[in-house]
């Protein structure tokens, strides 16, 4: 016999003196060799951008290696429904493509939104990873960053048209 | 995982009663995937990661916050009833007169000098923690006509996989909001909203000093822990 799980519940408007100042959103430290800016936008169902969500990353290490001491990032959005993080590419783990584990907490979410984010330059390791080729073909878009020429854009869509993938936790 | 989400005691995302659900719930089926590393694995924690008061939110200041100082503390298992030893737990709450420490909170409450009302703290070998802080007030938001939240701490806690971390909210034994708030209704089955309500406890009560309330946790988790120390 199991335990039943706690059930989750909104992280509210006012997190953010709770949650956002560790771990920061620069993985590595800004300025590192190889670091790459990954940001983007949370929009909800009517295209407005989510002031009040917080994003947290997980990710291996430049080797393709998952490490209880590296990887993890948290970021609050702005008055823009904006987030950025200083990280490095992920290396492969277990022959899946280069990703980031994203998760989305905020106001009006009662669990958080699990997803992932993949680099637009790794078209072929994306096109044999048995996670994104799982998504329906036409809703694979939404897990792939674009290039800037300051970084990664990766815009979460909590709701409509563009939703985001989301997966079952 | 093909299991209604409501039936296994987890609030559903669109849950119009908390209009705030209405264009932020994702709307379309959440695509079930295989577990990979990525999602059994997670952030590991140690000493390093939490300071010598950091659990004491009543000692962060000069002085001593106003309001009913309370113990909070409690276990952290999976869902075998094991421990989860090391888990981070961070904690954050309005003050004793409902009122939070953050510039978009306008209720006309007083702040209080010597109180933000943020924490963490890790389990121990045995999967328990403890909290000291003050019993957080009730507070007024835009959700309905005369909406009040129950007085409430919101916890983060980090099991062993990152995909399994969990953000709740602890409420308080008899609070007469329970049925007016479409944030604690949105768990539909009653007993597991009882698993969202600290119980008094005269155990961790501390005489002369503090009242102690008891709030457990079960967090879900995969089979495998390729990352436990």
């Amino acid at each position: 016999m199991t335990l039943p799980t706690t059930p989750s519940q909104t992280v509210g408007p006012f997190f953010s003196f709770g949650l956002c100042d560790r771990p920061s959103a620069d993985i590595v430290p800004p300025g590192t060799a190889g670091s790459v800016g990954v940001a983007g936008r949370v929009f909800d169902g009517a295209g407005d951008p989510v002031p009040d969500a917080m994003v947290e990353l997980w990710q291996a290490d430049s080797e393709g290696r998952y490490r209880g001491d590296f990887g993890w990032g948290r970021c609050g959005t702005d008055d823009g429904g904006r987030y950025a993080f200083t990280t490095v590419k992920p290396g492969r783990v277990d022959g899946q493509a280069p990703h980031l584990v994203v998760l989305v907490f905020a106001r009006g979410l009662l669990r958080p939104v699990l997803t992932r984010m993949y680099f637009p330059d790794e078209a072929e390791a994306n096109a044999g990873d048995a996670t994104l080729q799982s998504v329906r073909a036409d809703e694979r878009a939404t897990l792939v960053a674009r290039a800037r020429d300051d970084g990664l854009e990766f815009d979460v869509n909590l709701q409509g048209d563009r939703q985001t993938v989301f997966f079952a936790l | 995982m093909t299991e209604p989400i409501e039936e296994s005691g987890q609030p559903p995302y669109l849950w119009p009663d908390y209009v705030s659900t209405r264009l932020r719930a994702p709307l379309k089926p959440l695509v079930i995937v295989p577990e990979t590393l990525s999602e059994v694995t997670g952030p590991a924690f140690g000493d390093g990661d939490v300071g010598e008061l950091d659990h004491d939110l009543t000692r962060r200041h000069g002085g001593e916050p106003l309001g009913e100082r309370i113990i909070v503390s409690g276990q952290v298992t999976d869902v075998n009833g094991r421990p989860v030893r090391s888990a981070l737990i961070e904690i954050w709450q309005a003050n004793a007169a409902g009122r939070y420490v953050h510039d978009g909170d306008r209720h006309p409450a007083p702040l209080d000098p010597n109180f933000t009302g943020a924490g963490r703290c890790l389990t121990d070998d045995d999967g328990r923690y403890r909290f000291v802080t003050v019993k957080p007030g009730a507070y007024p938001w835009k959700n309905h006509e005369n909406a009040w939240r129950p007085a409430h701490i919101h916890l983060s806690l980090f099991g062993r996989a990152f995909t399994n971390r969990l953000v709740t909210q602890m409420y308080f034994p008899g609070d007469p909001l329970f049925e007016q708030d479409p944030i604690f209704q949105s768990v539909r089955d009653p007993k597991a909203r009882e698993r969202l309500v600290s119980s008094f406890d005269l155990g961790s009560t501390v005489p002369e000093w503090a009242l102690g309330y008891r709030f457990d946790v079960v967090l879900g988790g995969p089979a495998a822990t390729p990352l436990e120390a």
